[in-house]
């Protein structure tokens, strides 16, 4: 069984979509990582730490009937990978909508829901899933 | 110093049950008990959100709707009684959610129905003494009624908050009295699951004299009589409650019926007069004066005077969903899915 | 650098193997490989063992010291290692093997692969195969390891068409070789109705889209090309061997419909073979699940980008295709047991090579290939053989 400080370390990008810019190509990753793997060495030194807006685009998803026993109340639940707005992608959850609803470019929002839970008595996990953006009239 | 709210914001899960398919499970005519309860449905949190999530939603469209640095941020207090730990704070998750952490004081509190308003005065107080540039305060819950208790009609969850502060204030506090006696009308014991009330108890002894006192007493302080309102919200464990508690205090159904969200989404616990606070400053205008109420069972009330300045007309309302936004992409479930996602349904393995 | 030549092979059934353990797999099917290159143990110089997960299948590290000792080799003192790169770790140790020989290092060398996955529950198992996937910021996040190749499956769809029958027609194919092999773990024809009428696992993938859980052990024998003829009338070369890596994340990739660590591990084992996609007769691919058999097929350059599912539609890849893919059945239906997969495959062309694979063998096959991935193609080992 996963132990609290796993998760916590990681808590900056979980809740907040912290990832890095590299300075040198301008490109952002995420999470965050020591080296720019377009750079290489020229990126030593250039690494910023930066909050990503959480904002983005459904670049391929699925639902999935068959998950993970921590998420078996939200069956079939969707994943995606999600294309950031600044380029990173990322692999989320996408909530609060049915599948049928979504196609591959579908604009959608990071929230902050729980991941799991550790049993009962453990530690609650919390990070980043994606809902879908309403269009709002102007 | 004039204290008052610089920003606001609210979250609504999206998933509803009403009465009707509830009562069908516990052979209750639901039909009779929407109508006497004036709820037509009401909220239910997915399995992933809790009082938590709410509150992290509900203080980032806070946040989205004003220019304030979160690193401004003093002080932040968590209302519920459905913190998802017993010991460890939900504040601190949502400092860290907001980025406010770690140079602020966070607490968590739990007063019944009226720990958000207690985290409002609390905020005031930091504020107006300036010990603090901006407080936030947080009412939210994810409130549990066993099942076939007359509670589960009504427990639903939602959340607002509220960034207190002293500059560019949209409704400026102008005053606030609190109500407070022993009566024990409602409780949850430490390890249980469901709380217990007291039936009818709650009634007349309980919600009506302390949600009566707190606005007499705040109005009798302010020299003000229900006229001088353009609105009013008092706390809503159903939709009759603050409907009769409205008429007995002189307000006509036009005062209260943008604060009144019972019927849509049910009793919101601490998040339910920080709801329809919110959903009446959705609407306000420059000059408006509002009357909110809160009630919290064991049992106490808070009552705020509320002006809404010309702040608002230049403050960012739609960067963030209003509260009749929020009301909407709604599902509907059945008993069975809404006791799954609740937690009702004793499930297998270790 | 030698020449290497495989002289024995040898493998269990793949299935739920309940009264065989871990070691017992092994065991056997090093021993057949031992006695089909007709060598005895005390000949053997190294042994390399590809295995995931024994940790958390069966609770055992340290599986190098474990076979050579069940295997009688433990008074030899020869070096044991094991290899692990998730679903790769057979072909990868098939390559350490090749190395090692090749090197001069070592003459006689047994390469094991196994695992033995039926011990957990079908959870555990599912989760334990989920850890080939980034734990931190794929599978905590939901995407569990069919969730990941159905996110490729439905990107693959979108760019090129491809056909939800198209895939059915990779898992029929599969089946129909799978009927041909005896020690395949189905061996039972299905429709594309099958597939298409199974339970959804992760949309649009279904039951019949998935390798199964198996138990099962595979190993072949190396030694230098030019000591081959002592043991084998057949000897089987090594021609080509190619190891690449990618991002360990589905996400990080730039494309997520091709692998391009198959491409840069068969761009390097073409190049050390001096062939062309064109030579090849037979090719074991990793069909873990069938949209992984349409991206291997056209990232090992058999088909254009996008091309796959119609060339599996038209049949190009059956026995008397253009190129015959997955005979033994491949992962989907021979069975998937992590760890001795990429041995399997060879052991699969040398069978083909040495036309030796009865109903299914493929006419006149002299040239093979063998592709390993590993996660979700984070690592692929691609090998070329020849018949010597």
């Amino acid at each position: 069984m996963a132990t609290a400080p796993r998760y916590w370390r990681e808590n900056p990008s979980r809740y907040n979509m912290v990832g890095i810019k590299c300075n040198s190509c301008g490109r952002h990753f995420f999470p965050p990582r020591a080296i720019c793997p377009v750079c290489h060495r020229k990126s030593v030194g250039k690494i910023e730490i930066t909050k990503l807006k959480g904002e983005g685009k459904i670049f391929s998803f699925t639902e999935v009937q068959e998950g993970l026993e921590e998420l078996s109340l939200q069956r079939p639940y969707i994943v995606a990978l999600v294309e950031l707005t600044e380029g990173a992608r990322v692999t989320g959850q996408i909530i609060d909508c049915e599948a049928c609803d979504l196609t591959i470019g579908t604009p959608v929002r990071a929230t902050l829901r729980k991941l799991s839970e550790e049993g009962p008595s453990g530690v609650i996990h919390y990070g980043y899933k994606f809902v879908p953006i309403k269009e709002k009239a102007p | 110093m004039k204290v008052g709210i610089v920003s606001y914001g609210a979250y609504i899960p999206r998933y509803r049950i009403t009465p009707e398919e509830i009562g069908k499970v516990w052979g209750v005519d639901g039909k009779s008990m929407s109508k006497g309860l004036m709820i037509n449905c009401k909220s239910v949190p997915s399995p992933d959100e809790d009082t938590i999530t709410i509150s992290v939603e509900a203080a980032r469209n806070m946040m989205r709707r004003c220019g304030v640095s979160p690193k401004e941020i003093g002080a932040l207090y968590v209302g519920s009684e459905s913190h998802p730990y017993a010991v460890k704070p939900t504040g601190t998750i949502v400092a860290e959610a907001i980025e406010a952490a770690p140079h602020l004081t966070v607490a968590d509190y739990e007063f019944a129905c009226k720990a958000g308003t207690a985290a409002i005065q609390t905020c005031m107080g930091l504020v107006g003494s300036g010990m603090v540039k901006y407080g936030v305060a947080i009412g939210a819950d994810t409130s549990q009624g066993a099942p076939g208790d007359a509670l589960e009609f009504s427990a639903s969850a939602g959340g607002a908050a509220f960034l207190i502060g002293s500059e560019k204030i949209i409704a400026t506090i102008d005053n606030t009295y609190s109500f407070t006696t022993d009566t024990p009308d409602f409780w949850r014991r430490e390890g249980q699951m469901y709380p217990r009330h007291g039936g009818r108890f709650t009634g007349e002894p309980a919600y009506f004299k302390h949600v009566l006192a707190g606005a007499k007493g705040l109005m009798e302080r302010m020299k003000s009589t229900s006229k001088d309102y353009t609105y009013a919200v008092f706390h809503q464990p159903n939709g009759k409650f603050p409907s009769r508690v409205a008429k007995q205090l002189g307000f006509a159904d036009a005062q209260i019926k943008s604060g009144l969200l019972a019927p849509m989404i049910g009793n919101t616990y601490s998040g339910a007069v920080p709801l329809g606070l919110a959903a009446i400053l959705d609407e306000a205008k420059a000059g408006d004066r509002i009357l909110a109420v809160a009630y919290g069972s064991g049992a106490g009330s808070d009552a705020f005077d509320i002006t809404v300045t010309q702040e608002i007309e230049s403050y960012a309302r739609g960067k963030a969903p209003t509260v009749k936004e929020l009301n909407t992409n709604l599902k509907f479930l059945d008993y069975a899915t809404y006791a799954k996602f609740r937690g009702k349904i004793l499930l297998g393995g270790e | 650098m030698r020449r290497v030549a495989i002289i024995g092979v040898g493998d269990t059934e793949f299935g739920e193997l309940w009264d065989q353990s871990f070691r017992d797999m092994g065991i056997q099917a090093g021993l057949a490989a031992v006695a089909d290159a007709n060598i005895s143990s005390e000949q053997i110089d190294a042994l390399y063992v590809g295995n995931m997960s024994a940790g958390r299948f069966i609770e055992q590290e340290h599986i190098g010291a474990l076979i050579a000792d069940y295997t009688g080799l433990a008074r030899d003192h020869i070096p044991a290692t094991r290899i692990e790169a998730a679903g790769a770790s057979g072909g990868l140790a098939l390559r350490q093997g090749f190395m090692a020989v090749a090197s001069g290092l070592h003459d006689i060398v047994v390469v094991g692969g196994a695992e033995k996955m039926t011990d957990v529950s079908d959870v555990e198992s599912s989760v334990i195969q989920s850890s080939a996937a980034d734990q931190e910021w794929e599978t905590i996040l939901g995407a569990t390891f069919p969730a990941l190749h159905a996110l490729i499956a439905r990107r693959h769809m979108h760019e090129f068409g491809t056909t939800r029958e198209q895939m059915a027609d990779v898992a029929v194919k599969n089946h129909k070789h799978g009927s041909l092999n005896p020690k395949a773990q189905f061996q039972r024809e299905i429709t594309r109705e099958t597939v298409l009428g199974s339970p959804l696992v992760s949309s649009p993938l279904r039951v019949f889209d998935c390798a199964p859980s198996s138990d099962g052990a595979a190993a072949v024998v190396l030694c230098p090309l030019d000591m081959a003829k002592k043991f084998t009338e057949i000897p089987i070369e090594i021609i080509g061997s190619g190891q690449a890596s990618d991002t360990l994340s589905l996400h990080d990739r730039k494309d997520v419909c091709s692998m391009a660590a198959t491409k840069a591990a068969a761009k390097r084992a073409f190049e050390m073979a001096n062939i062309t996609t064109k030579d090849v007769d037979v090719a074991e691919v990793h069909d873990n699940f069938t949209i992984s058999e349409i991206l291997a097929i056209e990232d090992l350059g058999f088909f254009k980008k996008g091309e796959g599912g119609k060339a599996t539609e038209a049949g190009l890849t059956g026995l008397q295709g253009e190129i015959a893919v997955n005979t033994s059945g491949g992962l989907k239906a021979r069975g998937d047991p992590i760890g001795a997969t990429g041995l399997a495959q060879a052991v699969e062309i040398v069978a083909q090579l040495r036309g030796k694979a009865d109903k299914r063998q493929v006419k006149d096959a002299s040239v093979g290939l063998a592709h390993n991935v590993g996660g979700t193609g984070g690592t692929a080992v691609v090998h070329l053989f020849r018949r010597a």
